[in-house]
């Protein structure tokens, strides 16, 4: 069969980044949660047309310190992300799990710091009127991403810590990683729109 | 069943007992378990498509019995047979059934099916995932009929315009159904459609190029990725949606600042693509259909491909033609009137590709072949009307008549369901290893095209003289009942023409003829394996050399050195197709069932309290712990800890 075969027996069985099609998925995930985060984005824009004063009279403007905090927790966070994503090619086990441990904490973190903005820093409830409803589904949805991921995270040092561990769980740690970069990024234009905006546009 | 592509593969005697060591090797590890466990829990691209395609097919005739309905009820005029707020759910629900159950799902699911097989690998890239889709489109669909059979079925239109859908004017459960749907299908077509981009794009034979790829192929890619980012829009306006009835939010409130245009605007930037994403497979169908019986490639390949990624783009800059009533700036009218008369320019370019396809080949006149050549027809015509109706100041006397009801028919079901009906009755004999009756396959296209043309030409004369759409009834001196006797005629034998189609099919599944590899001397390589193919797809995959590799003369190797002890697939680079890794992919598993259970529930729950979302996630969270729980890895792929 020498002559009419493509003998692939000989290719690696595991592979990172756009090799992989894992990676792949991710990003479909990542344009579908990007585009809704858009269109929301373009809703408020929308929205802002028909008030005369944004936020509303009676409306503070959004406190700037939980956010900022938040915007400080997610930046940095990359940077541990980042090491993870190095450790998990080289296919280590325990660092990638207590990587993965600081990383739950990080999301943690970044989720009471929301908590906290939802709590007081927004300054109005969902149903007061459109405004609240806009920002609270703004930050929302992000929280929901960052929660997704951290429970991905915790899951994936679960299974790292208890075992049997395969190679394709490094995969998996990578595309964490590249989802949370997502995550982390998105958070920029999110924070701008909501906190920066209204004060500066 | 040759283990190399092309016609003149021979084996040494030896290779062919390899093969077959191989091929009961590879059967054990594919195959799906038997039974209903098997049933729940397949993990095969197969058996998960022809689910799909049946269960959108029973949508089809729930839906197909709601327009019978309506089409009784405007028969005479001052009807009393059904009164206005059933009415309002039958068309709510045939929209909703036939766009959202019906249309959108068939197309991926024969996606799914084919894809695979067209591109010469075993499986698609998620097969849980995979799963997974189809569980949350089921339950989506009986969720909606079983709330229609309980007479909560919604009730505001396929697309809910606010404020009639807001809390002030429609209490009650409907429109929170309806929102629901929108959750379940999103989810659905958003799963298949990443699972279709990344299959094409990583999956790939080796020398399956771009360039190479089929054009059915192709047309999947750009409905996928319309899916992908026209989805979204509808996501975010129906949570809005249901955020307004059940948490009081005021995303369309106006009182509060909010805007009912958003709706309209969010709505249409998901429902303009929607058609295209509806209309593009089915291009897919045609070409490869029309080359088929041609007995020639299609003229202008790199021409088609074009013209369906400029589809794919343009079709997200039209959403505004849908609101010419709503008093919008004429300058951004005029913008979206040129956009729209813009599309017709790759519509055009296909069309003609398809006639000169055919006015240089060596037609062979089949029934598939008349299905495609009925869609061209009917599709002119539906785009001819597209056009008039881009225009604003004829779209303003149109608007909400019957004129836009007839056009949009004869897109949908002229451009849509004409070549679906070809495709079932072209890849039948693939499906299912039998072949449809030639003469049933004439005479069933026959009735539906007279059929169809007689139930909705006349739709264009009533919209004309002023026939509202979504109305119960009309007046016994609107000069209104001759146009509607001959359309509920022209449905009596449109259902026939349905019926017989129907009828051949379940002939063909019990009696037809053996098929054989490749009935019809077509070009892609899912006629390069048995009918039905093996759960394993090909024995050994194949290699490809150029855009149809059945009809080339040279014989090409095949593929081998992918494990058969494990469902191991080969990873090709996204552009040319060159082998990159060797990949296992996941086997059957009843957690993408038991996760779709929980996210139902999630969502059921929604109709009542926000804390549904919160039982759906943390339901979710557990049976996605176990779809992820490592169990039982070969040996060869586990690692032991290097600190």
């Amino acid at each position: 069969m020498s002559q009419r075969a493509l003998d692939v027996s000989a290719l690696p069985t595991i592979a990172y980044g756009p090799r992989a099609s894992i990676w792949w998925g991710v990003l479909g995930l990542v344009a579908i949660e990007g585009s809704a985060l858009a269109i929301v984005g373009v809703s408020y824009l929308y929205l802002r047309q028909n008030f005369v004063a944004w936020p509303p009279p009676g409306t503070p403007l959004p406190a700037l310190g939980a956010a900022t905090g938040d915007l400080v927790v997610l930046l940095a966070s990359i940077v541990p992300m980042a090491i993870v994503d190095r450790l998990a090619r080289a296919e280590r086990r325990r660092p990638v799990a207590i990587g993965l441990g600081v990383m739950v904490l990080l999301g943690l973190a970044s989720l009471a710091l929301r908590a906290l903005q939802f709590a007081g820093a927004l300054g109005c409830r969902w149903d007061s009127h459109a405004y609240g409803s806009v920002v609270w589904t703004l930050l929302g949805m992000h929280a929901a991403h960052v929660l997704t991921s951290t429970l991905e995270n915790a899951l994936l040092m679960a299974v790292l810590v208890v075992g049997p561990v395969e190679r394709k769980d490094f995969v998996d740690a990578h595309v964490n990683a590249f989802y949370w970069y997502f995550i982390a990024a998105v958070w920029v234009p999110t924070y701008a729109l909501v906190y920066l905006a209204p004060r500066f546009l | 069943m040759s283990s190399t592509v092309g016609p003149t593969s021979t084996l040494a005697p030896g290779e062919a007992a390899r093969e077959t060591l191989d091929r009961a090797a590879l059967e054990r590890v594919w195959s799906t378990p038997p039974g209903f466990l098997g049933w729940l829990t397949s993990a095969s691209h197969k058996s998960v498509a022809l689910r799909y395609i049946v269960t959108a097919f029973g949508f089809f005739a729930l839906g197909g019995v709601l327009a019978a309905l309506m089409r009784l009820q405007l028969t005479r005029p001052e009807s009393r047979l059904i009164g206005p707020d059933l009415y309002n759910q039958i068309f709510t629900m045939h929209g909703s059934t036939m766009m959202f159950l019906f249309a959108v799902p068939v197309m991926e699911a024969f996606g799914i099916y084919l894809v695979p097989l067209m591109i010469g690998t075993r499986n698609v890239a998620f097969p849980r995932m995979n799963n997974f889709g189809y569980w949350i489109y089921l339950f989506g669909g009986l969720m909606l009929w079983t709330a229609f059979a309980l007479d909560i079925g919604p009730d505001t239109g396929w697309f809910a315009y606010v404020p009639l859908s807001g809390p002030a004017y429609s209490p009650g459960k409907r429109v929170d159904i309806w929102a629901q749907l929108i959750t379940f299908t999103e989810i659905a077509a958003l799963v298949a459609a990443v699972e279709l981009i990344v299959t094409t794009l990583k999956m790939r034979c080796p020398g399956m190029s771009l360039n190479r790829m089929p054009l059915f192929v192709w047309a999947m890619l750009v409905t996928a990725f319309m899916v992908i980012f026209a989805m979204p829009a509808i996501m975010v306006a129906s949570t809005m949606l249901a955020m307004d009835r059940l948490v009081d939010t005021h995303f369309f409130n106006p009182a509060e600042g909010g805007d009912a245009l958003l709706w309209q605007h969010l709505f249409w930037f998901f429902g303009h693509p929607e058609v295209y994403i509806i209309f593009i497979p089915a291009t897919g169908f045609v070409s490869t259909i029309v080359s088929t019986f041609a007995r020639r490639r299609i003229v202008g390949y790199p021409a088609m491909v074009l013209a369906l990624i400029a589809t794919g783009f343009l079709g997200f800059s039209l959403w505004v033609h849908h609101m010419f009533a709503v008093g919008l700036p004429q300058l951004g009218e005029a913008f979206f009137t040129a956009a729209s008369m813009m599309i017709a320019i790759p519509s055009g370019i296909q069309v003609f590709c398809w006639l000169a396809t055919l006015r240089g080949g060596r037609i062979v006149m089949r029934a598939p072949l008349l299905w495609a050549l009925g869609f061209i027809a009917l599709f002119v015509i539906g785009g001819l009307t597209g056009v008039m109706t881009a225009a604003v100041p004829l779209d303003l006397q149109l608007h909400d008549t019957y004129f836009v009801v007839a056009h949009f028919h004869y897109v949908l079901i002229g451009g849509a369901l004409f070549p679906l009906l070809g495709a079932v009755l072209f890849w039948l004999p693939k499906m299912c290893g039998r072949m449809p009756d030639e003469r049933l396959g004439r005479v069933s296209f026959w009735i539906t095209f007279v059929g169809f043309n007689l139930t909705f030409f006349p739709m264009h004369l009533l919209g004309l003289g002023g026939m509202p759409r979504r109305v119960y009834t009309y007046a016994r001196d609107a000069g209104l009942t001759t146009g509607n006797v001959v359309a509920s005629a022209g449905a009596v034998v449109l259902t026939a023409g349905i019926l017989v189609f129907l009828a051949n099919v379940a002939w063909t599944l019990r009696r037809g003829a053996p098929a054989g590899d490749d009935p019809w001397g077509a070009e892609t390589l899912e006629w390069a394996t048995a009918s039905p193919p093996p759960s394993y797809n090909f024995a050994y995959l194949p290699t490809v050399d150029g855009q149809a590799p059945l009809w080339s003369t040279q014989e090409r190797p095949v593929v081998t050195g992918l494990r058969t002890d494990v469902r191991e697939v080969l990873i090709t680079d996204g552009v040319d197709a060159t082998p990159d890794h060797r990949h296992r992919l996941d086997g059957a598993s009843v957690w993408p069932f038991l996760t779709a259970v929980a996210a139902t529930i999630g969502v059921v729950t929604a109709l009542f309290t926000p804390w549904g979302v919160t039982i759906g996630s943390l339901l979710a969270l557990v049976t996605l712990t176990g779809w992820f729980w490592p169990r039982g890895a070969p040996a060869h792929e586990t690692v032991e800890q290097r600190p």
